[in-house]
């Protein structure tokens, strides 16, 4: 369960919830930086799915402990969301053909 | 037990009953289930403003209508409520109860600080001129903006701020519950589930509605 990150390795027992906030804030700011810079409207996004979904999977596995919970569970959790994602790609042809209907 | 018994235990998969295949205690399952539901509710309003924002054909550049920076800095609140949420449960887990009720008390001031800067923010918006239902204003360049920006806007950061709204309050309620010394490992860390999943949806809605 979620106990077992905490023995094992050196230091205080919150310190991986430490690492965890600063990672979240560093991405976060490269987030903010990558608006910002000026690159490829395609690039931006492409970036930014994967920071946002590199900060989800932070928050999951460390702040919500799933990484110390039994594959069993995890699985219940991922599986809805790839049903989800599947969502937004069923209605996302039909909003891209009246974007570019009206360019 | 009998050796048949023993036999069957040993035998039946998991499923079979009499079993905890996830191997935690029942009100954290529950909270699991709870917040798998809550996430598809998010993910259909996402998705459903991905598929508008796209219909729209033009779309506003954020920027002119929020403060990045603010948007930036409600971000930064929530990210360290949920650090302190989490020092939370491993404090309660250690039956510290001190450390439990300050930390808590920590998370439930940065949520009021979160819903301070959202409420400043819908202020600034809603004395631009925008409403639920498009923006109402004599100015033209106003008037032209699609009226899903300002709907999808309202109702998915108001959905989200009611998420937080209801998490301060069982913040409240477990943090006065664990002063007088009537908490356990168990309760705590339910509630730092739902106030991390409050924090990870609003991982999309910062990347989605402020920044792409």
């Amino acid at each position: 369960m979620a106990d077992h990150h905490e023995s094992g390795q050196g230091g205080a027992w919150y310190r991986t919830y430490v690492v965890t906030w600063v990672w979240l804030l560093v991405i976060t700011g490269l987030e903010i930086s990558v608006v910002f810079v000026g690159l490829a409207k395609t690039l931006v996004v492409t970036l930014l799915l994967i920071l946002s979904l590199m900060k989800a999977a932070l928050i999951a596995a460390y702040f919500m402990h799933l990484r110390y919970e039994r594959l069993n569970l995890v699985y219940v959790v991922i599986t809805p969301l790839i049903l989800a994602v599947i969502l937004f790609m069923g209605v996302a042809p039909d909003a891209l053909n009246a974007f570019r209907l009206r360019r | 037990m009998g050796a048949a018994g023993e036999q069957e235990r040993v035998t039946a998969s998991a499923w079979g009953g009499g079993e905890s295949p996830f191997a935690v205690p029942w009100t954290k399952l529950m909270m699991w289930l709870f917040l798998i539901s809550d996430a598809l509710t998010f993910a259909a309003l996402l998705s459903g403003y991905g598929a508008m924002r796209l219909t729209a054909g033009a779309w506003p550049r954020q920027s002119e209508h929020f403060d990045i920076g603010l948007v930036g800095a409600m971000t930064f609140v929530l990210i360290c409520s949920s650090a302190t949420m989490a020092v939370a449960v491993g404090g309660a887990r250690r039956g510290d109860r001190r450390l439990v009720v300050r930390f808590l008390a920590l998370t439930i001031l940065g949520g009021l600080t979160f819903l301070g800067m959202q409420a400043y923010e819908w202020t600034h918006f809603i004395r631009e001129g925008a409403r639920l239902i498009g923006f109402v204003s004599h100015e033209p360049a106003l008037t032209a903006i699609p009226p899903m920006f300002s709907a999808t806007f309202f109702v998915i950061t108001g959905f989200h701020g009611g998420h937080v709204t209801s998490g301060v309050i069982y913040l409240l309620i477990m943090a006065i519950r664990a002063a007088r010394g009537l908490y356990s490992g168990e309760s705590i860390e339910v509630l730092g589930l739902y106030w991390h999943f409050v924090d990870l949806v609003w991982v999309f809605i910062f990347t989605l509605l402020y920044l792409i």
